[in-house]
């Protein structure tokens, strides 16, 4: 199904949104508050804001290490994000996740899997959950291309069709695992290319165009409800920062990074709502205000945030038993 | 209270009946468990039997023992209950990721916002079948803090064990010793319930204390009666979980006798025997009368071969020569 034009300025809102929560992460990380580093997303949000959208509420996310965009279109509240990024106790987590393992319950956030590849069997499992508990809820599992081949890949593919589990795979194919390019890890071109082992639909989608990826990942979820099973949506797209907030972006050309700017999935998206009149100068300098005043907000409430108590890190152990 | 005698893997077979007809949130996964017409009933054919009355709630899956315990940790935090049967629990080390980065930490990472109740069931131990299908590793998963390892040694501890891990609202690592599948022993009529973390003393003595969960319990109890008539008095103690550990009433029983032999399957070096007596000394140094003897496997593999499988893994015969060591310290 397409996106009416309500959703599609609602689409554009979260990419300015989330684009400037990991800029702002980003400077946090610069200004020495985040204890190792962050992996950002900045020129993936059309991708993890496509797929989202086309979610229900009760839908469960398996989110990455780089999609805070996501966690935040699933309803993670930017403050206590941030703050979690930035180890603090008013985080989602109180300060123990960070970034890389962030998870929120509330809403139906499963939470990062910081071990590159152990996404596959756990969304295995919590998709497994909602076909036996006949939820009519499907599972949103996110990868990089890097992930795809750790062994666990083809094992949860192979079960997630076999047992026709209602999940959507979304690969966020940047092109590159850490400083390593796909096509030196991969035997085959595309991610996509692979869904056919698995007898499962396989499509490759322009990443850095939000509406091509809503489209796809609707279709998926609407198979997955019927009961056909999984589909592997790879999205190709392109991270315009290195790995981590550590990486001195040194492996890729200027050339190759300036031809994937100049495809910014924003711009790109602002100039299809402009020549569709959706947007206007006056509300695309409103959004940008909204966004900002937001992100202040909520790096405001990160830094106000106390830290957590050391001797808190021996709680939350072992869970309270409900034996007895 | 009124008692039936029944095998350990009767017993562990009845546990999950009880549990998956009190609670419809509990599942079985792993491979060949199925046990209808034809089918294995898993491995060791604990689960035989269940296919017939619960159906789907047994899932055979393909060899991918990753995603059986992942997929086991994803369907906990979506609020189902799946009791997993990893076939030999030197299988568990292609699942080690999923245990020890996952379904540990799950309930930490998240501040409490999701945890993992789940049951890792894995038949352990040597029975001639070399040296990838025989070994035990406790001491591998209580290293890792957030996961609670049973083991017990019989029949009545297999069944209220089980049904007290399956409720339990962490993951737990279930080891089943082999040797033990065919044992007998009386089980309590209606509802058994063990708490995790309670030791049991499996044989009241005055004179030497041993510490022995698993088949080594199941052979400590043996020597200890043979013992006995031989007027040395050996208290058996089964911690009966490895995690949580209760060294309360090991240290009673140490406080009592003043010497001590632990008793593990795993290799000796780097064992639950290091940890066990380390505790020990820590804790009661002034009651010790003689060095803690530690028994354990030597530092070589479990062999295909009998006779080399006996030399390397303890048998009574080094839990009697530990124990007389002790006892004549002078």
């Amino acid at each position: 199904m397409s996106a009416d034009n309500a959703l599609k300025v609602q689409m554009y809102r979260e990419m300015v949104l989330g684009r400037l929560f990991e800029l702002r992460a980003e400077q946090l990380a610069h200004r020495g508050l985040v204890a190792g580093s962050i992996h950002l997303g900045i020129g993936e949000e059309a991708t993890q804001v496509g797929a989202c959208r086309a979610l229900a509420p009760q839908d469960y996310l398996v989110p990455t290490h780089r999609t805070h965009v996501a966690d935040l279109v699933k309803g993670a509240d930017p403050g206590r994000l941030m703050a979690e990024i930035i180890g603090r106790a008013a985080g989602y987590c109180g300060g123990r996740a960070g970034s890389s393992h962030f998870a929120d319950a509330a809403t139906r956030n499963l939470g990062v899997q910081g071990i590159i590849g152990a996404v596959f069997p756990v969304a295995t499992g919590a998709a497994l959950a909602q076909k036996r508990l006949n939820s009519g809820c499907i599972v949103l599992a996110f990868f990089g291309d890097g992930a795809s081949n750790q062994g666990t890949f083809h094992e949860a593919m192979n079960l997630s069709a076999l047992w026709k589990l209602p999940i959507v795979w979304v690969c966020d194919n940047n092109q590159y695992g850490m400083g390593t390019r796909f096509d030196k890890t991969s035997a085959v071109a595309n991610v996509a290319d692979r869904a056919c082992a698995y007898a499962m639909p396989g499509c490759i989608v322009d990443g850095n165009d939000v509406l091509a990826v809503y489209e796809a990942a609707w279709e998926a979820r609407e198979r997955a409800l019927a009961g056909y099973g999984p589909t592997l949506i790879e999205c190709k797209t392109y991270r315009h920062r290195g790995h981590s907030t550590f990486d001195k972006n040194t492996y890729r050309t200027q050339e190759e990074i300036n031809a994937w700017m100049k495809r910014d999935p924003i711009a790109l998206f602002e100039n299809v709502l402009r020549g569709d009149g959706l947007l206007t100068d006056d509300l695309v300098t409103r959004i940008a205000d909204d966004a900002g005043r937001a992100i202040d907000a909520a790096e405001a409430f990160a830094v106000q945030s106390p830290e957590p108590a050391p001797a808190a890190v021996m709680e939350k152990v072992f869970c309270p038993s409900e034996v007895k | 209270m009124a008692t039936r005698e029944l095998t350990y893997r009767e017993a562990l077979c009845e546990a999950l009946r009880e549990e998956l007809i009190r609670d419809e949130r509990v599942f079985l996964i792993g491979e060949d468990i199925y046990g209808g017409p034809g089918g294995y009933g898993g491995a060791f054919k604990v689960t035989k039997g269940l296919t017939e009355e619960f159906g789907d709630r047994l899932l055979d899956t393909p060899i991918m023992e990753q995603t059986i315990l992942g997929a086991s940790i994803g369907a906990a935090m979506c609020g189902l209950r799946p009791v997993a049967e990893i076939m030999y629990e030197d299988f568990l080390a292609l699942g080690m990721d999923m245990l020890v980065n996952t379904a540990a930490k799950t309930y930490f990472l998240t501040g409490g916002q999701y945890h993992v109740p789940m049951v890792v069931r894995a038949p352990c131990g040597a029975l001639g079948i070399g040296p990838q299908h025989s070994q035990v590793f406790t001491s591998w998963f209580m290293h890792v803090p957030g996961l609670y390892v049973a083991f017990p040694s019989t029949p009545a501890d297999a069944k209220g064990l089980l049904k007290t891990a399956i409720r339990d609202p962490n993951p737990v690592i279930f080891l089943e010793h082999k040797k033990l599948y065919n044992v007998k022993g009386e089980v309590p009529d209606g509802e058994v319930l063990i708490p995790l973390g309670q030791a049991r003393i499996a044989c009241p003595g005055k004179d030497v204390t041993v510490v022995a969960a698993g088949y080594m319990a199941h052979l400590a109890v043996q020597v200890a009666a043979e013992l006995a008539r031989q007027d040395l008095a050996v208290e058996v103690i089964d911690p009966r979980t490895l995690t949580p550990l209760d060294m309360e009433t090991i240290l009673a029983s140490v406080r009592k006798t003043h010497k001590v032999a632990v008793v593990a399957e795993d290799t000796r070096r780097a064992g639950p025997t290091a940890e066990i007596a380390a505790s020990i000394t820590e804790a009661c140094f002034e009651y010790l009368d003689a060095p803690i003897a530690r028994v354990g496997a030597k530092d070589s593999f479990i062999a295909h071969n009998v006779g080399m499988s006996d030399y390397v893994v303890p048998g009574a015969a080094q839990i009697e020569a530990a124990i007389r060591q002790v006892a004549d310290w002078a």
